[in-house]
């Protein structure tokens, strides 16, 4: 568990704070002090949860660095709907230049504080699904094996959401996007296609590697505190609905991103130099179905006829991910 | 300014984009009802109150508590809590156990003699209470809090009514009852005993009163007809129990049978095994499923060795011996003699039938409505003599002691008003917060805490408690169960969870405000509020 869960305080650390907490027990997210480092004004669809994914964790890391961190971010969603010139929603120091090299200017970014003696000031790189497992993948690789003092944080959203909802690598499989039409034999994207990055990250053996959802908050924080508190290469990959891509309700974010973890479908879970240290177990299981039923992209496997290969697929997916990391055991 | 190649702007803020423009719903903080504080029928706040001995503030939890009821270390005891069978937590796992943590409350007030505040200011009105029992000590209270001079006339020779009278010392130790009473006497409420109100109306014109609320309670025991040989030996409920009270110890026998289904009869029943009877059998003409009395005092009761025989009459008493015939129930569920006969064993029969009210202190009250053998009131309480107000036992109700507090709270609200020529009107009241808009992921699992019971050989022993209380530990444990439904427990969820950063926290104890400048209206704040304390509404658009 990355985090002291507190057993019985009524909802424990379920919630983002409680007032029965200790303060030191509280989140970063609870204090009126926190940077608020993604400000409102900022013009993401409703209910995004790119944008509260990326204040959760920039917020931890600020909290965790005594305020020194400069972002380098990658073209998408993020980027356009903080920063549509001559505003911008950040509070931090923010620096973006292109779709594919977030990791690169990072890794700059993270030199040049080298050789200027600035030790204090961490570096960040963060950017979605689609700069993170495709366009970008090269220099995110290539940062990884020289072990550059960065932070990577990928926010995964399952497609390229920024210009219209194309697939990425990172779509899941059966799910309808733009590119991946609900029409056909096999409608929606293909079974058995795409890559999952956390685990490319391990066969680098860096010192750190994470996933979380923008279900639980508590977990986000102690992932980004423990990785700011690492040097070297380091990797945090996580899962942020989408409202418009993925078809669902705007109050449904939380939701979803909650039964994709309770559903096994995507694994939460932490690893050291390449090993799996430790997963967030699932309290209370549910079917992947749960998970899919409320989003339009996989309205067509519950049409007139319910599509049992597409639905079989993932529930086995969800199943090899509940062994593979030890979801269900105490 | 000078500003880098290629730069025509200064950096702005997106603050200056209102996204609120977008909404076309807002959300909005509600306070709903939650549904223990709709079934107590005293009106108490528990969610309220639970809401400060959750944070451990105990003393803060009893002052709100009180509030609306004076006795939590009776009512924690005796009621058979109504609240409880409506809590939300009683369908995910067992309802938060109110009365263990109300009981728990009572008793430290007393232990630590917590006080209620006197009134700032004097009204200069007296009022008169006849009969002290719950109902009549609890208008009291509620009258002395409010500035009013409050007189009880009191029949008997202690105060307490059935609570003194009726319940037994193992489910109600008199130190308790005796506790909270005095605390309400120590507010300046006069109290004369054995002072019997023979006429309602000249008790209140002679003493100079202004208004008058009657709380005589059901005294009178309910017979039925029996046939029975001149050296029978039948007694009823209520003067069994009552004497006890006074000391004279009943003569039951060593067999007793005690005919009835009412909370009476078990009452009964259970003295009686603690007054050395071998064999204590109730006799009650319908099935479990249809006894009045409370399921847990049944089940305390067999625990002791109490039988019960059901769907049974008794026909016929004689000197040691009863004839008494099995029933059936048809399919409308009426009750129909079977003619199979049979003898029991018995050296006193106890008839625990019910009890009527004494209405003899109305014979000459004029306007005064009497229906079933109880008096008839308006919604405030008031019979249909001017001034006049009634309530408990004594007015159409489920005869329960916080039934009775609360008449005596809405009496008293009641009076208040009158004597200032005005109606009380119940505030409105906002609609109940349900079990569907909990979210039930953000609450830990816990079952309940189980109260300790006295274990059997110990309760024969003598009228020793039976069931005891929580300890601080356990007591906070067990107030922290609670979902807090329907209003906000300050759990920063929303204020986490909205991507648009437009929640405003405004500090400890004073809640959130929304920021309508920059919420979307995504919901997904009311989505992920674990208590169901924030509203969806459409903007006029
Ligand atoms: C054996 C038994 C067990 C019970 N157990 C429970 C229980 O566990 N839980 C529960 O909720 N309820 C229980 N009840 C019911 C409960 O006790 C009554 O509903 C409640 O006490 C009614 O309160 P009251 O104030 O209306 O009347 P009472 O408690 O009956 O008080 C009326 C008072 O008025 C006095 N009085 C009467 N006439 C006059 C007069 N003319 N002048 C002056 N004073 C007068 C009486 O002496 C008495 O003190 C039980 C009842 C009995 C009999
Ligand atoms: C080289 C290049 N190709 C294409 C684009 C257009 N483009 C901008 S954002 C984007 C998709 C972003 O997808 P992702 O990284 O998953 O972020 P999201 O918008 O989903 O958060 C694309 C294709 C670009 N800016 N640069
Ligand atoms: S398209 Fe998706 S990721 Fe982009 S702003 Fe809208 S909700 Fe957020
Ligand atoms: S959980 Fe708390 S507020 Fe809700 S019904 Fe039960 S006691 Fe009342
Ligand atoms: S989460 Fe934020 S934007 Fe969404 S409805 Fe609530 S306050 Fe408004
Ligand atoms: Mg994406």
């Amino acid at each position: 568990m990355s985090h002291q869960e507190v057993k019985f305080y009524q909802t424990g650390t379920f919630t983002v704070g409680n007032r029965l907490l200790d303060p030191e027990q509280r989140s970063v997210q609870s204090t009126e002090e926190r940077t608020n480092a993604l400000n409102s004004g900022h013009r993401a669809c409703q209910g995004c949860g790119e944008a509260l994914g990326a204040r959760y964790a920039m917020d931890a890391a600020m909290a965790a660095t005594n305020g020194q961190i400069v972002i380098a971010n990658a073209t998408g969603c993020l980027e356009v709907f903080s920063t549509p010139y001559p505003e911008t929603a950040w509070q931090v120091p923010w620096v973006h230049s292109l779709f594919g090299n977030a990791a690169a200017v990072g890794a700059g970014l993270a030199a040049a504080m080298r050789v200027k003696g600035k030790s204090d000031v961490r570096v960040i790189a963060q950017g979605g699904d689609g700069s993170t497992a495709d366009i970008g993948f090269g220099p995110l690789s290539g940062m990884f094996e020289r072990n550059d003092d960065v932070l990577f944080i990928c926010y995964d959203n399952q497609g390229y959401m920024n210009t219209g909802v194309q697939r990425s690598s990172a779509t899941l499989p059966a799910a309808r996007t733009s590119t991946t039409a609900a029409v056909g034999k096999r409608p929606g994207h293909q079974l058995g296609m795409g890559k999952f990055v956390p685990e490319i990250a391990m066969a680098h053996h860096i010192p750190y590697v994470a996933t979380a959802t923008v279900a639980d908050l508590r977990d986000i924080e102690a992932k980004v505190t423990t990785a700011m508190s690492l040097r070297g290469a380091r990797y945090i990959h996580i899962l942020v609905p989408c409202p418009l891509g993925w078809g669902s309700a705007s109050h449904d974010t939380v939701r979803l991103a909650r039964m994709a973890k309770e559903s096994g479908l995507f694994p939460v879970f932490e690893a050291r130099d390449g090993e799996v240290t430790d997963s967030l177990k699932i309290r209370h299981q549910v079917p992947v179905e749960e998970f899919l039923k409320p989003q339009k992209r996989f309205a067509h496997l519950f049409g007139k006829q319910r599509d049992e290969e597409a639905i079989g697929f993932l529930q086995a997916r969800a199943e090899r991910n509940i062994r593979k990391y030890h979801l269900l055991e105490a | 300014m000078e500003k880098p190649f290629a730069i025509t702007l200064d950096p702005g803020t997106s603050l200056s984009n209102h996204t609120g423009s977008w909404r076309t719903e807002r959300p909005v903080y509600v306070h709903r009802l939650p549904p223990c504080n709709n079934g107590c029928p005293a009106g108490e706040d528990i969610q309220g109150w639970l809401f400060h001995a959750e944070s451990g503030d105990y003393e803060k939890a009893w002052h709100k508590l009180t509030e609306n009821n004076p006795f939590p270390a009776i009512v924690g005891r005796v009621c058979y809590h109504p609240c409880e069978s409506a809590c939300n937590r009683g369908q995910i796992d067992e309802a938060v156990s109110i009365h263990a943590v109300e009981r728990f409350l009572g008793d430290e007030a007393i232990k630590k003699n917590w006080a209620f505040p006197l009134p700032v200011q004097k009204s200069g009105k007296r009022v008169l209470i006849v009969g002290a029992g719950p109902s009549g000590l609890t208008a009291a209270y509620h009258l002395a809090c409010l500035g009013h001079d409050v007189e009880i006339h009191e029949a008997g020779p202690m105060a307490g009514g059935m609570l003194r009278f009726g319940i037994p010392q193992y489910r109600l130790p008199r130190d308790i009852l005796d506790a909270e009473v005095k605390r309400i006497l120590d507010m300046g409420v006069t109290l004369h005993l054995n002072r019997k109100v023979e006429n309602a109306l000249t008790a209140m014109q002679e003493g100079g009163f202004d208004a008058v609320f009657l709380a005589i309670g059901a005294h009178i025991a309910k017979r039925a007809y029996i046939p029975a040989g001149a050296a029978a030996h039948v007694l009823n409920a209520v003067n069994v129990l009552h004497d006890l009270e006074t000391g004279e110890k009943p003569l039951l026998g060593r067999r007793v049978v005690v005919y009835g289904g009412g909370n009476s009869a078990i009452d009964v029943a259970r003295t009686a095994k603690r007054l050395g009877a071998d064999e204590a059998v109730i006799v009650y003409r319908r099935t479990r499923d249809a006894m009045p009395a409370h399921p847990s005092e049944v089940h305390e009761a067999e625990a002791e060795g109490v039988l019960i025989r059901w769907l049974t009459t008794i026909t016929q008493a004689e000197e040691g011996e009863l004839t008494i015939e099995k029933m059936c129930m048809d399919d409308d569920g009426s009750l129909q003699p079977t003619g199979e006969f049979e003898t029991l064993q018995a050296d006193s029969l106890v008839l625990a039938l019910g009890q009527d009210v004494d209405l003899g202190l109305l014979e000459h009250v004029p306007g005064i409505e009497i229906e079933g053998g109880v008096v008839k009131v308006g919604e405030n309480m008031m019979t249909g003599c001017e001034g006049v107000f009634a309530g408990g036992d004594m007015v159409p109700s489920e005869r329960t002691v916080t039934v009775g507090i609360g008449h005596g709270k809405l009496a008293a609200r009641n009076i208040h008003a009158w004597l200032n020529g005005e109606t009380w009107v119940h505030p409105p009241r906002p609609a109940i917060a349900t079990l569907d808009r909990i979210n039930r992921w953000y609450y830990s699992e816990a079952p309940k805490v189980v109260q300790p019971e006295l274990d059997a050989v110990r309760r024969m022993n003598g009228f020793e408690e039976v069931v005891q209380g929580l300890n601080a530990d356990n007591a906070l444990f067990e107030a922290r169960r609670c979902l807090s439904c329907g209003n906000c427990f300050e759990c920063d969820n929303c204020y986490g969870v909205c991507p648009d950063n437009a929640v405003k926290k405004l500090g400890p104890g004073k809640g959130f405000e929304f920021d309508y400048d920059f919420c979307k209206g995504c919901g997904i704040c009311v989505a992920e509020c674990p208590c169901g304390a924030i509203d969806m509404v459409p903007e006029d658009i």
